[in-house]
């Protein structure tokens, strides 16, 4: 590994205030060339509020303190000067046309062109260029929204390069890829070091860290408060981990002794018809249980079919249902709208927590009785705002949701309390069985471990949880079970004593059906 | 602008200082007051004069009706640009059922309201289960109704309707109690409502209060709620030196209360709320999405339906061209009063304001004599102009 001593990039004492809320206090931050530097902190400890400080979408005045990109202070105005110096962030919400090819999107706002007509053939050719760069073999004409999550990720570099970027800052890169994409991704991060591109990433997976950083920068309630060098001091997750929630958090996974009863929720012999391809099956006849008490896991690949075996089966939300049934208690239960799987006691917590788990213009207390309205009326059609602030109030303090108070936009809140949020929407429907999706996508420690004692806190009043995750150490430390799942199938079955990280893999590499 | 900040005391932020914060709530009243006020001068007192007034609430009056059902579709997410042409095509269907067929008035209205929904069923239907913009749908209602209104009419102005039924847009309240030409039992409604309006208030603060809410100062409440209540009485002083309280606003006002409780306080409302503000959460937290857009269309076109009987009413005939161009000051009304073009946000009591705007506008401005060309134009910057405070208050925040 070279090591350059020249600093490319040094921010100095960098304040911002919203109104009354510093945001940042003195964040000292510095990048030196060629090397990859991550960025860790707890959700609203300001890593995006520094990031956008950076890229001149907080525009020099706006904030205190000084920026030296390249040897000279900068300021700038918006994000084309910073694009302009070379700074690139590619953010977690890709901002890629689906509609246009790969050519388009790689050169907007920056079109091949000769007397403002585009040349084809040029672009085209640049294209193939940048894509070899990045390991994709896609022809360029390609739609972008016909590939894959990963491989739209990596167009995102190819933007960047296209760019002739200096400082490529990547915003929790692969928090919605699976394994293997993220692998892929981190290789080219190096591959791209290799070549001096120098990066900035942001990211809660301390394993991803480890594996390609060189340094850390550790934020904490907006100042710098820990700044480690593989080459030169002992990194352990211990001390990141620390470091982020100035607390020890002795284990991960907070402690549960399962207690389990007898078999509370099962689907059997499921399976749906893809709803854009009639004549394939999505889910192919899976069969699950889940007792009373008890936290089970399903794992697999983006893709798998897991997000689709959920919906399928709250509300019938996704394709068409073509056989099996749901039960609950010994009883067949009717599942065929939303409303009724929640009046039989199912809740499902959306992966999508912004896009489909809350509405941000809304308070978190108009969030939280969304899903049970009946319950906060008179006559089940007056709503009691004060009841409906209660309940809020009730959930903001047990479910520790940290706000201002419960009248406050949930658009307003770090990821992890507005999961929170989603949970106690959730939880006022006084469910049986909670199917959780991803819970803890792009939260920071603090807030996942909060999350798994939630968990842990509703098997322990008898309900039972299903839990969707791509996250193998997360299954690993929270399930009593996992299934897991490839193209549409159960694949694999493990008892929290038999589970690990190989034989999950194993079982979604060699895909045999599991027979029941 | 928040919803629920016009009406409970608890909702607010209560870092703003004072004016700021009754600017973020009353802006838009505040707005109105500043261009009557101006109007008041710039007509030399004629704005205000009771038969003015009386006339500004019967020209306005199929608006706002109308504004509060496009409030509904606007929030979940829609738009309604048929509603003019059912105007037209209510109208005509009155006409030709009172005046040709000399059908009694109550099973005419009640046709005329069926009417109304069915029209509003077939495009919610179509918006709502079959997943068409409902800007192609209702414009394809916009032409389609017009037609219609052409063809039931027989391109024909239909009238004059009997007393009967003109009564519902040009009648006014009986008035036992008259005092030399002020009718007294208009005051009295007027300082009832108040009264109640006060009442209704008072209790609400004392709930919050014994909740250890966060209510306003003693004299802040009655500083407002006063002045509000005053304003009440004042305006039924002015329209009791007249003829009295006019039909139409006996009609507008039960609409308005009904609405403001159903957008504030029922649960049909908040799903509309959610279902604008987040279709996929909606429908995730087990709301039935689509009827309640199949819902808001249903209610607009019956409410459409009122308002074309109210002015077919008004002008004593039904003609091929009634409620033309209607869809425009009813869209413009609601986004002055600060609904959102995306979904999920508008008041009611914003609507109100802002079709009120609009209306003293155009009285005003013609009072005055201001031709029709700038007119126009001024009704267009004014609709500008507060789509532009609205986005400028969005990025501040």
């Amino acid at each position: 590994m070279t090591m350059h001593s020249s600093v490319i990039l040094d921010m100095q004492g960098i304040e911002k205030s919203f109104g009354p809320v510093k945001a940042l206090r003195n964040v000292n931050l510095h990048v030196r060339k060629g090397e990859i530097h991550a960025i860790c902190g707890e959700n609203g400890a300001g890593k995006s509020t520094l990031m956008n400080i950076l890229s001149g979408v907080y525009p020099h005045g706006s904030y205190g303190g000084r920026i030296l990109f390249g040897g000279e202070e900068r300021r700038f105005r918006n994000l084309r000067d910073s694009e302009h110096a070379g700074i690139c962030i590619i953010h977690q919400e890709l901002a890629l046309a689906p509609m246009l090819s790969i050519t388009e999107n790689l050169f907007l706002g920056n079109e091949k062109s000769k007397g403002g007509l585009i040349d084809w053939t040029a672009a085209h050719d640049a294209a193939r260029v940048l894509l070899d760069r990045v390991g994709l073999s896609e022809p360029p004409e390609t739609l972008v929204g016909d590939l894959g999550v990963g491989k739209q990720q990596l167009i995102e570099i190819a933007k960047a390069l296209a760019k002739d970027v200096k400082l490529m800052i990547l915003d929790e890169p692969t928090a919605s890829l699976n394994e293997r994409d993220s692998d892929t991704l981190l290789n080219l991060m190096l591959e791209l070091k290799a070549k001096g591109v120098t990066s900035i990433i942001i990211s809660h997976k301390l394993n991803e860290i480890s594996r390609v950083a060189d340094a850390i920068t550790v934020i904490r309630d907006g100042s710098t408060v820990d700044v480690m060098r593989y080459a030169v001091d002992e990194v352990s997750e211990a001390r990141i981990v620390k470091a982020m929630v100035n607390r020890e958090l002795a284990d991960r996974y907070p402690r549960r002794e399962p207690k389990l009863g007898e078999t509370m929720f099962e689907i059997r012999n499921w399976r749906v018809i893809d709803p854009s391809h009639h004549d394939r099956e999505a889910i192919r006849s899976v069969n699950l249980k889940v007792r009373r008490g008890e936290v089970v896991g399903i794992s697999g690949l983006m893709g798998a079919g897991r997000t689709e075996l959920a919906l399928s089966v709250f509300g019938r939300l996704f394709g068409r249902h073509i056989g099996g049934t749901v039960h609950l208690n010994g009883r067949e239960i009717d599942t065929s709208t939303v409303a009724k799987s929640i009046g039989h006691g199912l809740a499902y917590v959306t992966e999508d927590r912004k896009g489909a788990g809350l509405v941000l213009g809304d308070s978190i207390a108009r969030n939280i009785a969304l899903a049970n309205l009946k319950a906060v009326s008179s006559f089940g059609f007056m709503i009691d705002d004060h009841s409906v602030l209660d309940v809020a109030r009730d959930f903001r303090e047990k479910l520790r949701i940290r706000s201002h108070d419960v009248l406050q936009k949930v658009a307003n809140l770090s990821g992890g309390n507005q999961q929170k949020v989603v949970l106690s929407k959730w939880l006022f429907t006084d469910p049986e069985v909670l199917i959780l999706d991803e819970p803890t996508r792009g939260i920071d420690v603090g807030a996942k471990y909060e999350i798994y004692s939630i968990v842990n806190d509703a098997v322990a009043a008898g309900k039972c949880v299903l839990m969707i995750s791509s996250e193998l150490p997360e299954l690993l430390g929270t399930c009593d079970r996992i299934y897991v799942m490839n193209e549409g199938r159960f694949v694999g079955e493990f008892t929290a004593a038999e589970a690990t990280q190989e034989r999950i893999m194993g079982a979604i590499m060699t895909n045999q059906a599991l027979v029941n | 602008m928040s919803e629920t900040a016009t009406t409970h005391p608890g909702w607010r932020d209560t870092a703003l200082l004072p004016v700021k914060r009754v600017m973020k709530e009353y802006g838009l009243l505040v707005a109105l007051v500043v261009i009557v006020a101006f109007f008041q001068i710039a007509t030399n007192g004629s704005l205000l004069q009771p038969l003015n007034v009386t006339n500004l609430l019967l020209q306005n009056s199929y608006i706002v009706i109308m504004a509060l059902g496009m409030l509904m579709v606007i929030v979940s997410g829609h738009i309604d640009l048929s509603v003019g042409s059912i105007v037209g095509v209510v109208g005509a269907l009155a006409g030709v059922l009172i005046v040709q067929m000399h059908l009694d008035i109550f099973s005419a209205v009640l046709l005329c309201l069926a009417c109304g929904a069915l029209i509003g069923a077939m495009q919610g239907y179509c918006v709502a289960y079959w997943k068409m913009p409902s800007f192609i749908v209702t414009l394809a209602g916009m032409l389609v109704f017009r037609g219609a209104t052409i063809a039931v009419s027989g391109g024909q102005s239909i009238g004059p309707f009997p007393a009967s039924f003109s009564w519902i847009s040009s009648g006014f309240m009986a008035d036992p109690l008259q005092v030399g030409s002020l009718r007294v039992t208009s005051l009295l409604a007027g300082v009832l409502v108040a009264a109640a309006f006060f009442l209704i208030e008072y209790r609400t603060r004392r709930r919050v209060l014994s909740r250890n809410g966060d209510a306003p100062s003693t004299a802040v409440f009655l500083l407002k709620n006063g002045a509000f209540a005053g304003l009440i009485v004042y305006f039924c002083y002015i329209l009791a030196n007249y003829r009295g309280i006019p039909t139409v606003l006996i009609t507008m006002s039960v609409l308005i209360v009904v609405y403001t409780i159903i957008m504030n306080k029922s649960v049909f409302g908040r799903r509309i709320y959610a279902v604008g503000g987040n279709l996929k959460a909606a429908r995730l937290s087990g709301v039935n999405t689509q009827r309640i857009v199949f819902l808001a269309f249903v209610n607009m076109g019956v409410l459409a339906a009122i308002a074309g009987m109210i002015f077919a009413a008004r002008l004593n005939s039904a003609t091929p061209r009634s409620g033309f161009g209607f869809e425009l000051d009813v869209i413009a009304a609601v986004f002055i009063g600060g609904a959102s073009a995306s979904g999920g946000v508008g008041t009611v009591l914003g609507v109100i304001a802002g079709a009120f705007i609009m209306g003293v506008l155009n009285n005003g401005m013609s009072i005055m004599g201001i031709g029709v060309d700038y007119q126009q134009m001024i009704k267009g910057l004014v609709l500008l102009a507060a789509v532009f405070v609205d986005m400028y208050q969005k990025n501040k925040d």
